[in-house]
Formats: C-alpha cells, sequence, structure tokens
C-alpha cells in the first residue's frame, strides 16, 4: 500500500488501525482472533511474516492470556498493543483491571460487537461499556479516520508519565471497521515522531536491580494504590486534551475530548458515541434547514469521563436524549445517559434529559430514528417536560 | 552438578523471613531450582501460598525480578515477559545477556485453572521452565480438592463423609499431559532428593525451549502431620512409588530412581491426617484398591523406563 502525502488511502477500519499498530511498530502484540476484529491481528501477523515490523507476536490460546501476555510484556519493559471484541474483552475482563492496577501503559484497539447471550457479532457497545469501571482510558471513534488517529494519541497518552494507565480505542464493529474510508495517513516517521520511543520506568529485565511486581497489599495499603491510580485517572483527561491538539497541530486534525456539531446555540440535543453520530448529524444538517435548533454530543474520551466540559456544552440546550447502544440492565437506562445526566446535575438550571436505548445487536439507525428522537426532545423543550424518560427505540 | 556445599554457598534468591508454614515444601522447592542456574532469572508465580506467603506489601523474599498477577495465567505472563526479552535484545534495547524465565504454580493454579495457558505456553514454545509445586490440594485457600489430590484423599470439597470417603477420583497425570506436548525436557521431583531435584532443575533451565517440572510438596496443614516430619513423606511418596522420580528428555522416558525395596502405600498415607478414615476395618478394601492403582501405575512406568514415549 503506498502511502499518498496529498491524496487519500480507501482504508477499512480493520486495516487503517492494523497500519497505524504497524507505524507503532510494538515490541510485542499478542493476537487471538475474535470477529470483527479478526482482520486487525491477521494484517499484524502479516507484517510480522514479511519483516515490516520489529514486533514479536504471540499467538495465545485465549483471550485471557493475550491480556496476561501483554501484561508481562508491558512489566517486562515493552511497548505493548493488541485488539479484540466482545466476548474477548469479556474474558479479558479479570487481566484489564490488573493491567491498570498496575499501571501498564497496554494500547487495545476494541471493535464494539455485541455480548451474549444471545450471540450476535454485530455492532454495540455492550464490550467497551462492560469495562468502563476496569480503570482503562477509553477513546471512542466515529469514522476510520478517528480510529486510526486514536491509536497515536492512545499510546502517548497512555504512556504519559503522568498517567502510565492502559488505553483502549473503540470504534463500531462492522460500521467502521469494515467499511472502506479514504483517510489519510500520517507518514511513518512523522508517526515515530509523534508517539517517541517508549522508556518504562521500571522493567522486570533490569536483572541488576530486582523489583517485586504484583505484591499482596493488605487492609493498610491497597486503598492507597487505588487512590493514586484514580488520580492518575483523573489527570488522564488534562494529557488527552493536549495530546488532540498537538495532533491537530501536527497533522491538520484536532481532537478534543468530545465533538459538538451545530452545538452552541443548539437547544434540542442528542448525545451519542461512535459511527452513529454521523447518521444523527444527517439528522441535525436537515432540521436545520428547517429553522431549528438540533445538535449532537459525541464524547470521544469516555474513561475519564470530562463530566465538567459536557455538562458547559451542554448548559445551554433545552432537552437532551442520551442515545445508548448498550443497556446497563439497571433498569435506568444506558451508561452515557447515568453519566450525562449526573454531570448535569450541577448546572443552575439543568436540561431535560431522556435514555433511549438503540442498535443493539447490529440493528439499524437510522436518519429517520434521529429525527423521531429530534420530534420528542422539541415536544420536552417547549412543554419543560419528558413524557417517557427511557425506553428502546429502533426495535 | 553442584555440590550441596557448593549450592548452600551460592546467593539466597528467595530470602528468609516469608509467611510460609513451618514444614511446608515450598520454599526448600523454589530455592534449590534458584540455585541450580548461575544466570540471572525473572520469575512470576500464579496466585497462592507462594505469592502470599512472600510479597506482603512493603516486604518481599525475592531477590530477583518477580511478577504475580492472577491465578490461571502464570505461563501466559510468563510467555510475555520472555516475549520481550526477545523482542528487545532482538532490537537492541537491553545488554545481550543470558536470562532465564521460571513459572510457579500450585496443582490449583496448574492441573486445575492454568492448565489451558499451559499448554499453549508449551505448544508455542517459549524458553522457559514451569515448575508445578504439587501439595495435593488448594491449601493457600483451606484444602480445597483439585484434580492433583490423591485418591480418597479427605478436604473440605471432597469430606470423608459417612456415605463418601473422600475423593472419589484418581489424581490427574499431568505430567503425562505435558510430556504430551513434545517438550524437550519435563520430570517430577521430590524436595527430599535434592541432588535429583537439583540436577533436573539444571538440565530444564539449559535446555532451550519449554521445560517442566512437577514437584511434590509436602504440606502440613492440609496433610494434617507434623511440619519437622516434612521432607520424611516427602522420601516416603516416591519410596511407596506413589511419587514416581523420573524425566521425559527429548521423548526418552527415564526413571531416575527406582528404591530397592518399595514401601506399602499405607506406610505413606497412615501418618496422614487427610487419609485418617481409610485406617478403619470396614475401608480396608479402598486402602487395597488405592494400592493396586499405585502398583498399576509404577508398573506402566518401568515398562516405559529407557523407551520412546
Amino acid at each position: 500500500m503506498a502511502i499518498a502525502t496529498k491524496g487519500q488511502t480507501g482504508l477499512t477500519g480493520n486495516t487503517a488501525v492494523a497500519y497505524a499498530m504497524k507505524q507503532i511498530n510494538p515490541d510485542v502484540f499478542p493476537a487471538y482472533p475474535i470477529t470483527p476484529s479478526t482482520a486487525i491481528v491477521e494484517d499484524f501477523a502479516g507484517f510480522v511474516a514479511d519483516g515490516a515490523v520489529t514486533s514479536e507476536l504471540i499467538t495465545v490460546e485465549s483471550e485471557h492470556s493475550a491480556m496476561s501476555a501483554c501484561i508481562g510484556a508491558s512489566a517486562a519493559g515493552a511497548r505493548v498493543m493488541t485488539a479484540t471484541s466482545a466476548q474477548g474483552l469479556a474474558l479479558m475482563w479479570e487481566m484489564l483491571y490488573i493491567a491498570s492496577g498496575m499501571r501498564l501503559p497496554i494500547v487495545i484497539a476494541n471493535v464494539n460487537r455485541a455480548l451474549s447471550a444471545p450471540i450476535n457479532i454485530h455492532c454495540d457497545h455492550s464490550d467497551s461499556m462492560g469495562a468502563r469501571d476496569s480503570g482503562w482510558i477509553q477513546l471512542y471513534s466515529e469514522t476510520v479516520q478517528e480510529a486510526y488517529d486514536n491509536m497515536f494519541m492512545a499510546m502517548r497518552i497512555a504512556e504519559d508519565t503522568n498517567v502510565l494507565l492502559p488505553a483502549m480505542v473503540c470504534f463500531d464493529g462492522f460500521i467502521t471497521s469494515h467499511a472502506i474510508e479514504n483517510i489519510t495517513l500520517v507518514e511513518d516517521a512523522d508517526a515515530r515522531e509523534f508517539i517517541g520511543q517508549y522508556k518504562p520506568g521500571h522493567s522486570l529485565l533490569n536483572v541488576d536491580n530486582p523489583a517485586t511486581y504484583g505484591a499482596m497489599t493488605l487492609q493498610d495499603t491497597y486503598i492507597t494504590f487505588k487512590h493514586q491510580q484514580s488520580q492518575a485517572i483523573a489527570r488522564a483527561k488534562g494529557v488527552a486534551a493536549s495530546v488532540g491538539a498537538e495532533f491537530g497541530k501536527k497533522f491538520g486534525r484536532a481532537y478534543g475530548l468530545f465533538e459538538g456539531y451545530r452545538l452552541e446555540d443548539a437547544e434540542e440535543v442528542i448525545v451519542i458515541l461512535n459511527s452513529a453520530a454521523g447518521t444523527t448529524k444527517v439528522a441535525v444538517d436537515e432540521l436545520r434547514k428547517q429553522g431549528k435548533k438540533a445538535g449532537v454530543l459525541r464524547p470521544r474520551l469516555f474513561r475519564p469521563f470530562p463530566f465538567e466540559e459536557i455538562a458547559k456544552a451542554l448548559s445551554g440546550a433545552k432537552a437532551i436524549a442520551c442515545l445508548d447502544r448498550v443497556d446497563s440492565m439497571s433498569g435506568f437506562g444506558g451508561p452515557l445517559f447515568n453519566e450525562v445526566r449526573s454531570a448535569l446535575y450541577e448546572l443552575d438550571k439543568r436540561p431535560k434529559v431522556m435514555s433511549r436505548i438503540y442498535g443493539l445487536g447490529g440493528r439499524d439507525y437510522k436518519v429517520k430514528d434521529a429525527l423521531e428522537v429530534y420530534a420528542e426532545l422539541e415536544k420536552t423543550a417547549a412543554s419543560g417536560k419528558v413524557e417517557t424518560l427511557q425506553k428502546y427505540i429502533t426495535l | 552438578m553442584a555440590t550441596l556445599k557448593e549450592l548452600a554457598k551460592k546467593e539466597e534468591r528467595l530470602t528468609g523471613g516469608h509467611r510460609l508454614c513451618a514444614g511446608c515444601g515450598i520454599p526448600p522447592i523454589v530455592r534449590l531450582i534458584l540455585r541450580s542456574t548461575d544466570c540471572p532469572v525473572v520469575a512470576t508465580s500464579a496466585t497462592g501460598c507462594l505469592e502470599v506467603g512472600t510479597t506482603i506489601y512493603p516486604y518481599t523474599s525475592w531477590n530477583i525480578p518477580w511478577i504475580h498477577s492472577a491465578f490461571e495465567n502464570a505461563a501466559a505472563t510468563i510467555s510475555g515477559i520472555e516475549t520481550a526479552y526477545r523482542s528487545l535484545k532482538k532490537q537492541g534495547k537491553i545488554p545481550d545477556r543470558d536470562v532465564k524465565f521460571i513459572a510457579f504454580g500450585g496443582d490449583g493454579g496448574t492441573y486445575d485453572i492454568g492448565l489451558q495457558a499451559l499448554s499453549g505456553a508449551l505448544e508455542r514454545g517459549h524458553n522457559f521452565l514451569y515448575v508445578c509445586y504439587d501439595n495435593g490440594a488448594y491449601m493457600n485457600t483451606g484444602i480445597q480438592r483439585s484434580s492433583a489430590t490423591p485418591l480418597f484423599s479427605n478436604t473440605t470439597t471432597s469430606p470423608a463423609g459417612t456415605v463418601i470417603e473422600g475423593k472419589q477420583q484418581w489424581r490427574k497425570d499431568l505430567t503425562r499431559i505435558v510430556v504430551a506436548h513434545n517438550v524437550p525436557y519435563a520430570a517430577q521431583a521430590s524436595p527430599h532428593n535434592w541432588s535429583d531435584l537439583s540436577k533436573k532443575a539444571e538440565k530444564a533451565l539449559n535446555t532451550n525451549g519449554p521445560t517442566f517440572l512437577n514437584v511434590m510438596s509436602p504440606c502440613p496443614l492440609g496433610w494434617y502431620t507434623k511440619s519437622e516430619d516434612s521432607i520424611k513423606w516427602a522420601k516416603l511418596s516416591v519410596d511407596t512409588c506413589y511419587w514416581p522420580l523420573y524425566e521425559v528428555e527429548n521423548g526418552v522416558l527415564r526413571v531416575t530412581y527406582k528404591p530397592k525395596e518399595k514401601k506399602p502405600l499405607a506406610e505413606w498415607l497412615k501418618p496422614q491426617g487427610r487419609f485418617k478414615h481409610l485406617f478403619k476395618p470396614e475401608n480396608k478394601n479402598l486402602l487395597d484398591a488405592f494400592q493396586e492403582r499405585v502398583d498399576a501405575e509404577w508398573a506402566r512406568l518401568l515398562e516405559l523406563d529407557g523407551k520412546r514415549v
């Protein structure tokens, strides 16, 4: 594949992300296939086989072992990456907490797919949302371009010495992972310069200065470690903001903690993650033509959650619908609804907020679905009353 | 092969002051294995007695780089470390020196929950030694049966009750399972025979590729035995042929110790509280059945002695 410095290259989400990983050239890449992220590990295995990277591939026997090997390799001072989806991320669950608790800057691509049961290979966010409290930084991506760009930014944020936490880049299974989009690639040398050399502060391979990793902590120390980890992920917010701005300066595509689309004067707002934001923007454009004040807020950084910034951006809205492609099964909407609604609590004048669950297991979400939500929002904006606090749409 | 005196003079890589029980088989096993090489060693442990007993923060008994991450993944963790070593060395990011990699796990962490990760790491051919200290149950959590627990053993999840006489299954033969992965070296050992164990560890650590040691590890707590007798019971497990000492090197099996006089199994079982119920007169048939099975397994092994397996 030739890199066109001025032109663009047509790539699927998976191919683009694998290409970013090739440019990052991690030291170790544990790999285990799972739909719809399989093409990433296949592409990477090809790069290894062809000597296009100096990485060592470990073809592990499960995702649990993939994350365990990531942890071993990262603790040994290696830069480590892998990719997974759905059941794979679920099988890693135990190890996700250990990776973050041990402050290891591992980066994974999580291609969003529904969790079983019933088994389904298509897009929703139940996998990464199931890991939202695991201490990983989470970046969400609307497009192939953004998924590709996020890989570099995730590496930088994770390895920042004020952070030192693992990060996952999330993008939609099939919709983004398998769709071809024309994207602008970064030059290898520029990519290398942007991410820099990884200089681990500690390493198991420093045999002359042996250290114990993963010691047993009791009532007297466990909470102290967790407090430090909590402070570290809070710091990741500022780091993500500056890394996104620096990326923009260097490559012309700046990224914030969230994207606002026609948000400034918007009165009716849909808050939504990943590819479905694109569909929603089309609906907004139609409504704007009709003189309606519709807008979109698309969080990019979900962990840590930029609650102050999002509350401020939504403070002028009258009615908000949080669209979750996952149900928390709490009887009280999805995670986006809960985070956004909670963030708005501090405002003196709070907008009305409703929860809508959509698109589970790859169910289509169309412009007409977004328009229906905006129609409801308009009613609420006018009446000041929420008719239906929470419901499933796209059923 | 170093003499005992020479071994004793070597640097202590797992220091005293740890919190493992008096009479526990694990520390002598680990200390001896770590002394069997002069190369730097990086180790990992599965969750279990060894991990809990040696690393209560802010203390550590490990004078070598060591990591614990979870229970079922010691083999996967060491895979990551060993691969990082190869990658970083190849790229010139770390000094080019020989480093050995060892994963330690108990029988619960190896025979049961860690079997998949172990199998994967053996098949992939990482350059490491896996050591299983087999004390025959989940001792760290309070003596629950594992697939390594001896037949009829009384554990808290296979209690000797009024209608069921302890564990009903023969133990899993993990060493054979490992050998079936065609690894270059696998062996069974016991801490009472320090020279046999030390030789095997040295051989394993000097072999290129995945190697495995399954070591009998007495547990006074779970066996209901006296702390000062542990090494005696380790020896008797071998002299009764319950725990044969053998190795499989490049596919050829060799029994490394044949007792001059094979002791009756009851001599090993009787002092252990976990087998107390077997010595009721009405359970003589169980004891006989146990002896028969041990005899059959020993005979099978002798048949294979010196042969390609």
